[in-house]
């Protein structure tokens, strides 16, 4: 539901129908709702049944990357011959995104039970959780429910009594947006600096401490209970657009919007409509300059090009941009994009590891360029070194948090280039 | 970096007292048994510092490597990552403000003027004479939809404007 809004009749509510209902965050409250049904159903599934089930049902990761939930688990070794590890990235930072947040503080079970599920199939005794730190409230319901799960055998050495282990544990962060990278995330609960690793060798070969290791978002894990309840083709069938997208999306719509919120809608919905009919419209009345649809990382799109796309992968790559983390930002056009893209491309220097050369220089580079654009002293030479670096910056890293930094950057110089031909003609400056 | 007031934080740091006793260590003990290595137990040990102490003092991190087996050099190699360990005394109240684009394009420099004003800080990272607040630049803290969220110790509040910052402020002594 378009938390915290009433549900739109034009939702699609499935990992949303519980926002806002504090009793669906008890374990009580939680059963009365159907909870932990696919759980018991899973244990009595064989692991590659669960696989099957979760890789038919065409989910995709919704930490980003949009990365076949079941096919990653397929990757994990079928023979145990170490511990194997599910990580659950809780550290949501991208900005513009806010639905992790939601799940995690109203429907905490949610995610207990789609990790669980994920644990047993791909042999995983130990879950680690990472939060980020920032999510004190989140943190505190989680452990709470983790609690009440421990107390009634749904997790610990005899899972409902089918002789499974699981564990799982909160690792808090402790403030580095880095660490939800899956690596860095890795390298954090190892107790290390949040440096993203070289890949390979993968996390299902060797992640936490060096044993296979799967890692999914928390949007992923909660989807789980329901395709193993309800199964995958009728997973599969929510989707208005295309086979390779299915299920509903949590798109969390911020910026200048009427309604800010979570949307939840099925695969291929109109972005037109989400943003005016679903979430208001642009806020005061103004008209639209430009989005990103998936995040700070994702290219932006034009008002007209948001017009005709589709929210699922396919949609958005075809609009030029991605689906990302489906953290909507949208800007009116009343906005200074150049002033926007300086402090995102600061965010990223802020964030940036600073292991490569070229995401440490470039971050920071970038910044100071559109810095001095915003003082006035921009140079029509700037625009072209602008695209200099992002080309530097894409592609040669360790992670993609460089190119995430030169895809939002470039994109808004290619789309609103009169914008910083007019601070560089002008002189115009404004307070950075 | 300015030391809090003396006398009025919540947390007194009494920099000699070890941190590891009684129900301190307790804690530690139950953390380590969920991994398979003691370093693993860093970031969950800082947090159990900084709970305790208000901060994460030199001395600390000394008695945090000494009980993790790690070196003083590695742990504060690990503090100095993290934003969130406070390296320095801070106020009683520690507030963080998102300022990232969502926010910003909402109104957070308006927050961020207000706030400063509001609790006597000069400027951003330090702490107000009274030693009450220290008031800090976040990037995105995940409530977008509920610009701006301000952060107060383990307070998470939404929707905050600049006039409705005097009567937040108020609510903290
Ligand atoms: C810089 C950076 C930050 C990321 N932050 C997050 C995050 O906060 N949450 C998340 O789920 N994935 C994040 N990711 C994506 C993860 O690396 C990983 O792809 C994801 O957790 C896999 O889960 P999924 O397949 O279920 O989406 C980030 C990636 C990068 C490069
Ligand atoms: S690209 Fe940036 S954030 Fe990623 S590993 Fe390299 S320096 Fe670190
Ligand atoms: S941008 Fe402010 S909370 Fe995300």
């Amino acid at each position: 539901m378009g938390y915290p809004h009433p549900s739109h009749p034009r939702e699609t509510v499935l990992l949303s129908r519980h926002f806002g209902d504090a009793e669906a965050r008890g374990l009580a409250g939680w059963m009365t709702r159907g909870g932990y049904q696919a759980l018991e159903k899973a244990l009595g599934m064989s692991r590659e049944q669960v696989i099957e089930e979760v890789k038919a049902s065409g989910v995709r990761g919704r930490g980003g990357a949009g990365f076949p939930a079941g096919v990653k688990w397929s990757f994990m070794p079928k023979q145990k011959t170490k511990p194997h590890y599910l990580c659950v990235n809780a550290d949501e930072g991208e900005p513009g995104t806010f639905k992790d947040r939601e799940l995690l503080r109203w429907t905490p079970h949610a995610l207990i039970e789609g990790s669980a599920i994920c644990a047993y199939a791909i042999q995983a005794e130990q879950v680690y959780i990472y939060v980020r730190g920032e999510f004190t409230e989140p943190i505190r319901v989680l452990q709470a429910a983790l609690d009440e799960a421990y107390a009634k055998g749904l997790l610990g050495a005899n899972v409902l009594g089918r002789g499974v282990r699981i564990d799982m544990t909160i690792h808090r962060g402790a403030g580095a947006y880095i660490c939800g990278e899956e690596t860095a995330l890795m390298n954090s609960i190892e107790g290390k600096r949040g440096n993203p690793r070289i890949k390979p060798p993968f996390p299902a070969a060797a992640g936490l401490w060096g044993c296979p290791t799967t890692i999914n978002n928390v949007e992923t894990l909660c989807a789980i209970p329901h395709i193993l309840e309800k199964g995958a083709a009728w997973y599969k069938g929510l989707s208005l657009s295309n086979p390779k997208s299915s299920g509903t999306k949590l798109f969390s719509v911020c910026g200048a919007i009427a309604k800010p919120g979570n949307y939840e809608v099925t695969m291929g919905f109109p972005m037109k409509d989400l943003l005016y009919d679903l979430a208001g419209g642009i806020k005061g009345g103004r008209k639209l300059k430009a989005v990103q649809p998936g995040g700070s990382s994702v290219p932006f799109i034009t008002a007209e090009e948001a017009d005709g796309a589709l929210l699922d992968y396919e949609g958005c790559v075809a609009a030029g941009t991605q689906l990302g983390s489906g953290g909507m930002i949208v800007y009116d056009d009343a906005t200074d994009i150049v002033y926007q893209v300086m402090r995102l491309a600061q965010f990223y220097a802020h964030e940036s590891c600073a292991q490569c050369t070229q995401c440490r220089e470039g971050t920071a580079w970038t910044t100071k360029i559109l810095q001095r654009m915003l003082r006035g002293e921009g140079r029509m030479e700037d625009l072209d070194l602008l695209f200099d670096l992002g080309e530097q910056m894409t592609g040669k890293t360790i992670c993609v948090l460089s190119d995430s930094c030169a895809a939002a950057v470039v994109s808004a110089i290619r789309k609103f280039r009169p914008d910083f031909e007019a601070y560089i003609r002008s002189g115009r400056a404004v307070a950075v | 970096m300015s030391q809090a007031g003396t006398g009025t934080g919540a947390h007194e740091p009494s920099a000699a007292a070890p941190v590891f006793e009684g129900a301190a260590r307790r804690e530690l003990d139950a953390v380590l048994k969920k991994y398979p290595t003691a370093q693993a137990a860093l970031l969950p040990a800082l947090w159990i510092v900084q709970e305790r102490q208000g901060w994460v003092s030199p001395g600390a991190m000394a008695e945090v490597a000494e009980v993790l087996g790690l070196t003083v050099a590695y742990v504060k190699g690990v503090v100095t990552f993290y934003t969130m360990y406070h390296q320095h005394p801070v106020g009683k109240h520690f507030a963080q403000v998102c300022t990232t684009s969502p926010c910003n394009l909402c109104g957070a420099e308006g927050v961020v003027a207000a706030l400063l004003k509001a609790t006597g800080c000069k400027r951003m990272g330090e702490t107000s004479p009274d030693g009450l607040w220290t008031v800090v630049e976040a990037e995105c803290l995940g409530a977008c939809g509920f610009a701006t969220p301000v952060l107060v110790d383990d307070d998470l509040i939404e929707s905050v404007t600049a006039e409705s910052v005097p009567a937040l402020v108020a609510r903290y002594r």
